[in-house]
């Protein structure tokens, strides 16, 4: 099936993200990563996050991680491999946070809580799309939160900008 | 199509999540570290995107993972700028390397 080629792209993916030392290995494989997950966003019917996802983090964040590689490391020397500290805590730490995790998921019944008994499982409907669906949420329910989003994403332009200028006036 | 078992979603998403801890945590270049951040902010987006498949009407958990992809996108240029910021000065971009002088 579809969906365990899928996670197990994401996973294998993720994981080499981990273990490898290059940056430039890493950040491709956060690509893969964030594919995956994309491909599994239509999966589970949320196609216009899908696309946004694409757009958003595999065109806008990737890109700018690759930047900043390039331009925080010596491609060259030594300074593109990132060395491991803290491998004993941090895989106690994770893998203790995975099996918790797990088990919880594995412990809990999710078909028998009463809302998603209750869920209409035939999804969407006739409608095959929710483009239309978020759009006019985003123009009724969430607006403020839009509108919030939009002063966020100018605030942090501005930001950035200023913050990666050569040389910064003084203030 | 047959439906996708919850917990099968729930669990690659639990196990993106630990490794996404596990890079912030182990790895000392800042780029890998927000490297590790959005990988745990795409394993709750999967959360979300996989509850908002019993809520087809209202759709909250969809437009809350859009607003988190939002969110996740100003971060990571904020603090790609603070990096190169941080490189400038120290002529490093290693956490552990970056201490103050004077």
């Amino acid at each position: 099936m579809l969906f365990y080629l899928f996670a197990a792209l994401a996973t294998i993916s993720g994981a080499y993200m981990v273990l490898t030392r290059n940056l430039l290995y890493a950040a491709f494989a956060l690509l893969l990563t964030l594919l995956s997950v994309a491909g599994i966003f239509v999966l589970l019917f949320a196609d216009f996050l899908a696309v946004i996802q694409l757009m958003v983090y595999v065109g806008g964040v990737l890109v700018l991680i690759l930047f900043g590689i390039m331009l925080s490391s010596r491609v060259k020397d030594k300074s593109v491999l990132s060395e491991n500290v803290n491998t004993g805590w941090g895989i106690a730490v994770a893998g203790l946070l995975l099996l918790g995790l797990s088990y919880t998921i594995l412990q809990t019944n999710y078909v028998s809580l009463p809302w998603i008994e209750a869920a209409d499982t035939d999804l969407l409907g006739a409608q095959k799309s929710t483009v239309q669906a978020i759009g006019i949420k985003l123009m009724t329910d969430v607006v403020l939160p839009f509108e919030l989003a939009s002063l966020l994403l100018l605030i942090a332009l501005m930001g950035s900008a200023y913050i990666a200028t050569d040389k910064p006036t003084k203030l | 199509m047959e439906q996708i078992p919850l917990e099968h979603i729930l669990l690659l998403s639990a196990v993106l999540f630990s490794l996404g801890i596990l890079a912030v945590i182990t790895k000392r270049h800042a780029v890998v570290v927000l490297m590790g951040i959005e990988l745990i902010f795409n394993a709750a987006n999967l959360n979300l995107v996989a509850f908002s498949r019993y809520d087809p009407e209202l759709m909250q958990g969809q437009l809350f993972s859009l607003f988190v992809i939002v969110v996740a996108a100003a971060e990571s240029a904020v603090a790609l700028a603070i990096v190169l910021r941080v490189y400038q000065h120290f002529k490093t971009a290693n956490l552990n390397q970056v201490i103050g002088e004077e």
